[in-house]
């Protein structure tokens, strides 16, 4: 067992699925020598060499579509988006082609595909550096949407992405790449694609979140504990398709729950994660659905005042869960 | 009568001028921020564009207001070159609200359409249609004005740059594609990424002119440049335009730039230099003298000061400002 960060849990993943397995390969822009702008393949360059290090044009069109092309036959590509928010020419590749191959080809091609991006704001990027895309991508049957909050999670997930015959995008909040630390074990280990995860057991309120704000939640909390209200964290790790069993479960448990995304809120994730409590819990509630999400512009703008007033944060996550937990 | 005696004749002792103020302009505030960078006031990331003067400024000598440009993620140069305002710039940079963008945007998405600067662009080749499309407009308008779309090596390899100018040339838009290709998508040498020996060799592929130049030698292009608008204004339709030049600094600030060798450094920010060459240019062909040349600089010197001063007195915006200007008649309610 080791401490390391969520960026390490990465370069160890794809290290050791690249051990095990000859197919794997690593394609994408600076990728290579330069080891990528955050460094999530620092090291793997020098130990794989060219031809499974892949330094690419810019061109992130091709770089999915030509890792799509040779997952359907048998490889197992990890293609990096530089930034998630370079993904949308690879739009259609991944939309079109990736997600409909088996299910056009009467199941007989796979399409083994792992799509790494880092997302999310907090890190001063502003409009085309800042974005969350998962909501994007989260109606598209035949596609696996994973966004990790730790750096556990981020290695037994990686590597379950990568040994999945269907095509995974792997999102990575980048604030959380060198902010978020975790043990990790030395050993071998996938988690199940597609299963939520408790993070915290609790009474009174139910908080579902994903991705840099599970650890927001968590924080407050520990806060809250102290003021008698005891939390209940579900992190959905997968939010697409989503784990409608944990949901439920987690939902009928504490009967208040707060949805949490730094998306923005109309079309988000948590209106689809919502839409399943309404369903299935009506009568387990004892307050309306609380959503706590970003502010419906498009997309994280430049000026820290409002960049800080876009971000979610701990206080943020601290007031509403209070609110809720006193209703 | 040669090109380049054409040119002369061309090129008049104010504009040659205003081309050196403009480079200077870049120049000093590109080295301003780079300053500035490291002391840690400014919220965000930035590209820089010094080295890289001639390209903005030999191309943009050609255009007016009614002429459009789109940029890229290394905009400033092209922004001064078209006349955005350097207290605008600077405030947008450092995140006021008295910016251009009014501190939504910043360095890499400086825009003023007042000065028909179409926006700097975070999205690599995101600039391709909408030249085109500028294009488009102006020839439908009948307006008399071009479109250049200035980009990076690293765009050549993205889609938009073939469905952009190809579709410029079917429909003979009045379009000018000016590559400026530094040698480095990031940190990728251009020879590892591209197919091709130079960019420009990618214009016949489209059935238009294509050129490469030293785009370290402000004459080359501004005479490339010259060809090219006319070309547009006379409804030939689109030319493509590759100039060879060096970023100065690196990809951003920040970046260690282990990709570069110290002798092309060294050759680029001496003997290379595209300012140096120009002034002495502009000297020896008597378009101006060294006091108007040493007076240009003392003006600049003061312009990049008073942005500097506008920018650090200028205050932030209200953070609730983020929710306005989503939709013409319509601001979406915030989220606390």
């Amino acid at each position: 067992m080791a401490v390391m960060t969520y960026i390490q849990a990465v370069t160890k993943a794809l290290e050791e699925e690249m051990h095990r397995d000859e197919d794997v390969f690593v394609l994408g822009e600076d990728v290579g020598a330069r080891g990528g702008v955050f460094r999530a393949t620092d090291g793997l360059h020098a130990t794989f060499g060219d031809e499974r290090v892949m330094d690419t044009p810019l061109a992130e069109s091709a770089i999915a579509g030509v890792a799509i092309g040779a997952a359907m036959y048998g490889m197992r590509p990890v293609a990096e988006m530089q930034f998630a928010d370079f993904i949308m020419p690879a739009f259609n590749q991944i939309v079109s082609e990736a997600a409909k191959i088996r299910y056009r080809s009467n199941n007989d091609w796979d399409c083994p595909i792992t799509i790494r991006a880092p997302y999310g704001g907090g890190v001063h990027g502003a409009l085309y550096h800042s974005q969350s895309i998962e909501a994007l991508f989260s109606s598209v049957p035949g596609l696996k949407v994973v966004m990790p909050s730790t750096p556990y999670d981020v290695k037994g997930l990686l590597k379950a992405a990568i040994r999945d015959d269907d095509p995974v995008l792997f999102l990575e909040h980048k604030r959380a790449y060198r902010l978020i630390k975790g043990d990790v074990p030395d050993e071998d280990y996938t988690l199940p694609i597609g299963k939520a995860d408790i993070k915290r057991e609790g009474e009174d309120i139910t908080v579902i979140t994903y991705g840099l704000c599970v650890h927001f939640a968590l924080q407050a909390a520990e806060k809250l504990e102290k003021e008698g209200h005891s939390a209940h964290i579900l992190d959905l790790r997968t939010v697409y398709p989503l784990d409608q069993e944990a949901i439920i479960e987690a939902a009928k448990k504490t009967g208040k729950v707060l949805l949490i995304t730094e998306d923005n809120k109309e079309g988000s994730i948590i209106g689809e994660v919502a839409a399943i409590i309404a369903e299935h819990c009506l009568f387990d509630l004892d307050a309306p659905i609380q959503r706590l999400a970003g502010p419906d512009v498009p997309a994280m703008p430049y000026a820290p005042p409002m960049e800080k007033y876009f971000m979610m944060n701990p206080d943020k996550v601290e007031t509403a869960m209070r609110d809720l937990a006193e209703y | 009568m040669g090109v380049s005696e054409i040119q002369q004749q061309s090129l008049t002792s104010e504009k040659a001028k205003w081309m050196y103020q403009k480079m200077a302009e870049i120049r000093r505030f590109e080295d301003q921020v780079h300053e500035t960078f490291s002391t840690g006031v400014l919220p965000g990331f930035v590209h820089l564009y010094a080295g890289e003067e001639a390209v903005a400024v030999g191309v943009c000598a050609h255009l007016d207001d009614k002429d459009s440009i789109t940029s890229t993620h290394r905009g400033h140069g092209h922004c001064i070159a078209k006349g955005c305002d350097l207290k605008g710039m600077m405030a947008e940079i450092y995140g006021k609200s008295t910016g251009l963008c009014k501190g939504k945007g910043g360095s890499m998405h400086i825009a003023d359409v007042s000065k028909g600067m179409l926006g700097a662009n975070g999205i690599v080749g995101g600039g391709f249609p909408l030249a085109t499309g500028a294009g488009l407009s102006a020839k439908l308008r009948k307006t008399g004005g071009v479109a250049v779309c200035f980009f990076g090596d690293g765009a050549n390899n993205h889609g938009t740059f073939h469905e952009g100018i190809n579709m410029a040339a079917i429909w003979k838009l009045p379009v000018i594609f000016v590559a400026e290709n530094n040698g480095y998508a990031e940190a990728t040498p251009f020879e590892y990424a591209s197919s091709c020996e130079s960019i420009s060799d990618r214009a016949a592929s489209y059935g238009i002119p294509g050129e490469t130049v030293d785009g370290k030698d402000t004459m080359a292009v501004y005479e490339a440049a010259e060809r090219a608008v006319e070309r547009a204004r006379n409804g030939e339709g689109p030319t493509l335009i590759e100039c060879k030049t060096y970023r100065n600094y690196g990809h951003f600030e920040g970046d260690a730039q282990k990709y570069k060798t110290n002798e092309e450094r060294d050759e680029h920010l001496k003997e290379l230099d595209a300012i140096i060459r120009f002034r002495q240019h502009v000297l020896t062909t008597d378009l101006a003298s060294e006091d108007e040349l040493h007076s240009i600089d003392e003006s600049v010197r003061k312009e990049i000061e008073d942005a500097v001063e506008f920018a650090e007195k200028s205050p932030m915006p209200e953070a609730d400002q983020l929710t306005t200007d989503v939709y013409v008649d319509y601001q979406p309610g915030g989220e606390e």
